[in-house]
């Protein structure tokens, strides 16, 4: 468990923020740009004084203003990849990798310098200098140089944001890699929804200095706070479903969501794989008996919960389809004709083969990790 | 060499190499600190300290010479006690030379090393940080190896301007022959006798050229280490 409580004033700008979170687990820190993400993380690495507050790890204090206790970051084993990757200009890739691991020494070692290597794939940088590196390969180095420190918690500010498109392509297989082969617990932080959305187990909704709302990843789908910072066309339930039945002819696989199953474009992810899905509430479609004839393949059964205004034209229905809960976007006119109100029994359909963007968006699933931090 | 140059002009120029080496040696490690201080310390009077710090570029090196032979003379409030407790003397030696050099090129060097640690990346300390690294450690590893340009360009210059010092050096350890007469002496002293010319003339061009050499072989060096720091 992360739990953190903290107070800082910075000008105008006063932070007062308080959550916590599972661990381990990938903690999703999510918010607008100046909304106070980093200062944020800097107190918990110990980097920023806050003005008073707490912040403990796994029942360790690590800052209590009140009894005066701060470790100094040097003292916390918290890893932090920093959004400019820092590397050590004067130090080769193996001198920046073994940095933190040679200052870790009188520790016991959860991860090997040959393990982050492979993992990272660095193993053609070691020799290079951090000027001799691409943004993304950067960032792997700094990735590698935070868990060869053998952190306990590892801290995340924005480490693609500098990075474009398809450097980002290069690094976030990684760390999806990282978080399901390490328990390690870490906090993402990003201003991208589908960043946070692929790796987070659980996340928190930073506004103006304030948490704003804070849960499990598709809880917090769900939730009108997380709708209010999300642009409309982003808005949709989170799941996780298990691969039941794999085609591979036709590249698609077929997911058990709840009680129903669904049809969807995936190839490379065998049988028992737990995948994520967003299902865009824009692109569910509801209809209040079975229908035949339609080219739609996906319909899972499920009872009207609520139904509530959207700021963006229309309605929100949202299903329970068996245990998960599916948002659908309608208009109002479509309510009124279909007389939807909780309680009655829908069918959310869906398209079965889509492109990213679309109905699905599909993510592998956090998984149980099998190394952790001691 | 020697054909062109003779006894007196070689010995000028070996007393003036050593007197430079040895201010070097002497004063580097405590323009790191200072350069330090007035960089990252906060404490009261550090505006007065600066200002101290920088009092021999703006002073009449006599007026240096000076004041250091009343602190260090055999006879000065600190200097007779380090000759009756210690047998050092400082006055009227080579090492008194090399102290005179040291105080007036210290300056330059705090300024030179002062502006590479000024130009590091505070992050990287932070980074450093968090990857385990206690203070000093943090220094050693990552911070004095990045001021290392300014370092080497510090101690370069303070080097070449420390071969041509002249009035303190004069002023505090005299002109002895062999001792502290280092080239510029040496050429105030050829100038001084009436068949000198010719002997003043080769020391003009030796102090010339060494100077030339100097800050050649710093920027070069300086070069070199930005290119291996990947800058």
């Amino acid at each position: 468990m992360l739990r953190v409580c903290l107070r800082k004033r910075r000008g105008e700008f006063t932070l007062a923020a308080e959550f916590s979170a599972p661990t381990p687990g990938v903690i999703g820190l999510f918010g607008r740009s100046g909304s106070g993400k980093s200062t944020l993380i800097d107190m918990i690495a110990g980097l920023l004084p806050p003005d008073e507050g707490e912040v403990q790890l796994a029942g360790t204090v690590l800052t209590d203003t009140r009894r005066g206790i701060a470790v100094p970051p040097e003292q916390r084993r918290i890893g932090y990849v920093f959004q400019d990757a820092r590397l050590f200009p004067h130090l080769s890739v193996v001198g920046n990798l073994r940095y933190g691991e040679k200052r870790a020494r009188n520790r016991p070692h959860y991860v090997r310098f040959e393990e982050v290597v492979q993992l990272l794939g660095l193993g053609t940088l070691l020799a290079r200098r951090p000027h001799e590196l691409s943004g993304g390969e950067r960032q792997r180095v700094a990735l590698g140089r935070a868990l060869l420190a053998q952190p306990q918690l590892l801290l995340l500010d924005e480490p693609l944001a500098s990075l474009d498109v398809a450097r980002r392509e290069e690094v976030l297989p990684y760390l999806e890699t990282l978080r399901d082969w390490l328990s390690v617990p870490m906090v993402y932080v990003s201003h991208q929804f589908e960043e946070v959305l692929r790796l987070a187990t659980s996340l928190v909704l930073l506004e103006r200095g304030a948490v704003l709302s804070a849960g499990p990843v598709g809880e917090m789908s769900l939730r009108p706070e997380l709708r209010s910072v999300l642009a409309p066309e982003l808005v949709g339930s989170v799941l996780d479903g298990l691969v039941t039945a794999v085609d591979a002819a036709s590249g698609t696989a077929e997911l058990a969501i709840g009680s129903g199953k669904l049809q969807v474009s995936l190839e490379g992810a065998p049988v028992g794989t737990r995948v994520r899905v967003q299902l865009l509430a824009r692109d569910i479609i509801l209809a209040t008996q079975p229908i035949q004839g339609l080219s739609v393949r996906n319909a899972l059964l499920g009872t009207v919960t609520e139904v509530s205004a959207d700021e963006s034209a229309g309605v929100l229905v949202k299903v329970d389809v068996g245990g998960p809960l599916v948002l659908a976007r309608i208009t109002e006119g479509a309510r009124q004709a279909l007389r939807l109100a909780p309680g009655d029994a829908v069918w959310a359909l869906a398209k079965a083969v889509s492109t990213r963007g679309h109905a699905f968006r599909l993510f592998r699933s956090p998984g149980p990790p099998s190394r952790s931090p001691s | 060499m020697t054909g062109l140059f003779g006894n007196a002009e070689l010995d000028a120029l070996r007393l003036s190499l050593a007197v430079a080496a040895r201010s070097v040696a002497f004063s580097l490690p405590l323009a790191v600190l200072t350069a330090w201080l007035l960089t990252r310390a906060r404490f009261p009077g550090r505006t007065l300290f600066d200002a101290f710090v920088h009092l021999p570029l703006v002073l009449p090196p006599v007026a240096v010479g000076y004041v250091l032979l009343l602190l260090l003379g055999t006879r000065g409030l600190l200097g007779g006690w380090l000759n009756a407790h210690l047998g050092i003397q400082l006055a009227f030696t080579t090492a008194g030379a090399a102290l005179a050099t040291a105080v007036m090129t210290f300056p330059l060097m705090v300024r030179a090393i002062r502006l590479s640690l000024e130009n590091v990346d505070r992050g990287l300390e932070a980074a450093a940080r968090t990857l385990g690294a206690r203070p000093l450690d943090r220094f050693l590893s990552i911070t004095l190896p990045l001021m290392l340009p300014g370092i080497l360009a510090g101690a370069v210059t303070a080097f070449a301007a420390g071969l041509g010092e002249f009035g303190a050096v004069i002023t505090f350890a005299a002109n002895i022959p062999g001792v502290t007469r280092t080239l510029p002496l040496a050429l105030y002293t050829a100038m001084q006798s009436p068949d000198g010319d010719a002997l003043a003339l080769r020391l003009a061009i030796l102090s010339f050229v060494l100077g030339l050499a100097g800050l050649l072989a710093a920027e070069l060096l300086v070069r070199r280490v930005r290119r291996l720091l990947g800058r």
